[in-house]
């Protein structure tokens, strides 16, 4: 694995009797793009602000590019971008002026600040705007420009805080396009995000937090697949039904929301026609078979239960945050 | 506190560029209400007022305004703008994703503030002069006299925005400290005539009494050693505020 960009080892961070985040441990390797996944108050932004050197841990380590981020914040910060969760732009103010206001928090010289501006412009497709203030701007392009701030000081650790939440489809396809060219150009990224879909088709590693841990670490296809069977098979039924209509599938790992259940298998299809194959209500079953993902893999994490067979519990209704 | 005078420069600039952007609509209520005051009372309830020591009401009103145009300059900025910068739009979150830091911040917004006390104390002062009522040369020491004004009032002013959790704590700041300093400190009338002795010393805690007493003597010509202890006031009460100020932002951003 290539050198670790970001590592934390032990980290622990408390806010007065609360535990935010109880013992992470994470090793970010150069050149990646990472994501931190987990329910809302799992302490993944607590864990980008320690990365970034704005919140100290309450014990354990943290060093990014090898350097204590305690102690050289500075120089830390010289080298990354950070994206917040809440975009700060100054919205009376055009995307060239506040561009050119975050510059200067990075000392750039003014020929470096105006070439790079331009660059930012082009890539980010916020040149028909750059002088409109920004308070005109879609959600869309706020965005846009929040990432471009980030950008200026060509940073070599990107680090995004649900970098897509919020916005329309094509918006996010093309922004994730942006922050793949940043990672195949040498940029490490470290994201998080409330979307799976994201993460799959983002990310080379990601980690699951819960609570305050890394509960799953690794490739997203190489969890998924260590962790579940490769397929899934969604089923509409009602929980008094279940026992009846699988019968000796009892055993087959299953995870339930409401009427919805989903069953883990190595051949869905197969576990569907034979299913039908009983008769009865199953035959007349609405059945979804797809392969297993992340979805899944973070659900099994983060909250609801995966049930081996014990007969009519119902799991939680949703992710335990 | 350590602080690189680029960074504070650069949080500075923002600010100046959101002035400059901005300025014709918060910059002129501001500086036209010390002028409504020196027309209506310097002017209007002056004609009734006699014995004021050989000058006219409005000429021993106008120096105590100009340090009061000073004092609201910086304390607009240091209390509505710096709590909606800190609580509302992330400005001071996302300047420290930046190499800005803690202390950087505070001082580019305690830089900025003594700017804009500048503006408006300067704008003023220009315009008693131009109606006479600053005599040459000796009122030009009143010019580092809005600095100042302005340090001490971004100072106190900042040090309490950043300990507030509420928006609605500074009508607390503006009517129950702000006002009555603007109507007991020697701007309206000389304290000295109306206070006994005991009360006297006890006003000398009053922030704005220093800067007033700085700038009318400049306006008069005279000086005295009294004029120390109210810069030493102003710098001493300034200083330690930032102290508290820089202990304070570093709780409130970095946990």
């Amino acid at each position: 694995m290539p050198e670790a960009v970001v590592e934390c080892r032990a980290v622990v961070k408390r806010f007065g009797r609360r535990v935010a985040v109880d013992g992470l441990d994470l090793a970010v390797p150069a050149g990646s793009c990472f994501g931190l996944l987990g329910p809302n108050g799992a302490g993944k932004t607590t864990t980008l602000r320690m990365i970034y050197g704005v919140a100290p841990p309450s014990s354990g380590e943290i060093r990014v590019f090898g350097l204590d981020v305690g102690r050289e914040a500075r120089a830390v910060r010289a080298r990354i971008g950070v994206t917040l969760q809440e975009n700060a732009l100054i919205e009376p103010l055009s995307p060239v002026e506040n561009l050119r206001i975050f510059a200067r928090y990075h000392l750039l010289s003014r020929s470096e600040r105006e070439a790079r501006i331009e660059e930012i412009l082009d890539f980010l497709d916020l040149r028909a705007f750059a002088a409109v203030p920004v308070a005109k701007l879609s959600g869309g392009f706020k965005r846009r420009l929040a990432i471009g701030l980030s950008l200026v000081s060509r940073p070599e650790l990107l680090i995004l805080d649900e970098p897509t939440t919020g916005l329309d489809p094509a918006v996010r396809l093309a922004l994730w396009e942006r922050i793949r060219e940043l990672r195949d150009s040498g940029t490490t990224v470290l994201l998080t995000t409330h979307y799976m879909d994201e993460a799959e088709r983002l990310c080379d590693r990601i980690a699951i937090l819960a609570a305050g841990r890394v509960v799953a670490e690794g490739a997203p296809a190489r969890l998924i697949r260590e962790t579940l069977a490769a397929e899934a098979l969604e089923l509409e039924l009602a929980p008094h039904a279940e026992r009846e209509v699988l019968g000796e599938q009892g055993g087959v790992p299953r995870v339930r929301s409401g009427r919805h259940l989903t069953l883990y298998v190595a051949d869905a299809g197969e576990l569907l026609q034979s299913l039908r194959r009983r008769g009865g209500a199953a035959a007349s079953l609405r059945a979804v078979v797809r392969p297993t993902n992340l979805e899944d893999l973070f659900l099994h994490h983060t909250g609801m239960r995966l049930e081996a067979g014990e007969d009519g519990l119902g799991a939680a209704d949703g992710p335990r945050a | 506190m350590s602080v690189s005078p680029r960074h504070a420069l650069a949080v500075w600039y923002r600010n100046f560029a959101m002035y400059r952007r901005t300025w014709k609509l918060n910059v002129l209520p501001n500086f036209f209400e010390p002028l409504l005051y020196l027309a209506s009372i310097g002017i209007g309830v002056g004609a009734y007022v006699q014995g004021m020591g050989g000058t006219s009401y409005v000429a021993f009103l106008a120096p105590g305004l100009v340090a009061v145009s000073a004092m609201n300059g910086a304390s607009f900025e240091v209390t509505y703008n710096s709590f909606v910068r800190l609580n509302y739009e992330k400005t001071y979150e996302s300047m420290l994703t930046t190499p800005v830091q803690p202390d950087d911040l505070l001082a580019g917004e305690v830089l900025w503030a003594v700017t804009r006390a500048s503006i408006y104390g300067g704008c003023f002062f220009a315009a008693v002069a131009a109606v006479g009522l600053a005599p040459f040369p000796s009122s030009l020491w009143a010019l580092p006299v809005i600095p100042l004004t302005g340090l001490l009032f971004a100072a106190l002013g900042i040090a309490f925005s950043l300990r507030i959790t509420s928006m609605d704590l500074f009508s607390f700041y503006f009517t129950l400290f702000l006002t009555p300093l603007f109507l007991f400190s020697d701007v309206f009338f000389p304290l000295e005539e109306r206070l006994a002795g005991g009360w006297l010393t006890l006003a000398e805690a009053l922030p704005l009494l220093h800067p007033v007493r700085l700038m009318r003597h400049a306006f008069r010509g005279e000086g005295g050693l009294v004029l120390l202890w109210d810069a030493l006031y102003v710098l001493v009460l300034s200083g330690a505020l930032l102290v508290l100020a820089a202990r304070t932002i570093r709780r409130r951003l970095g946990s």
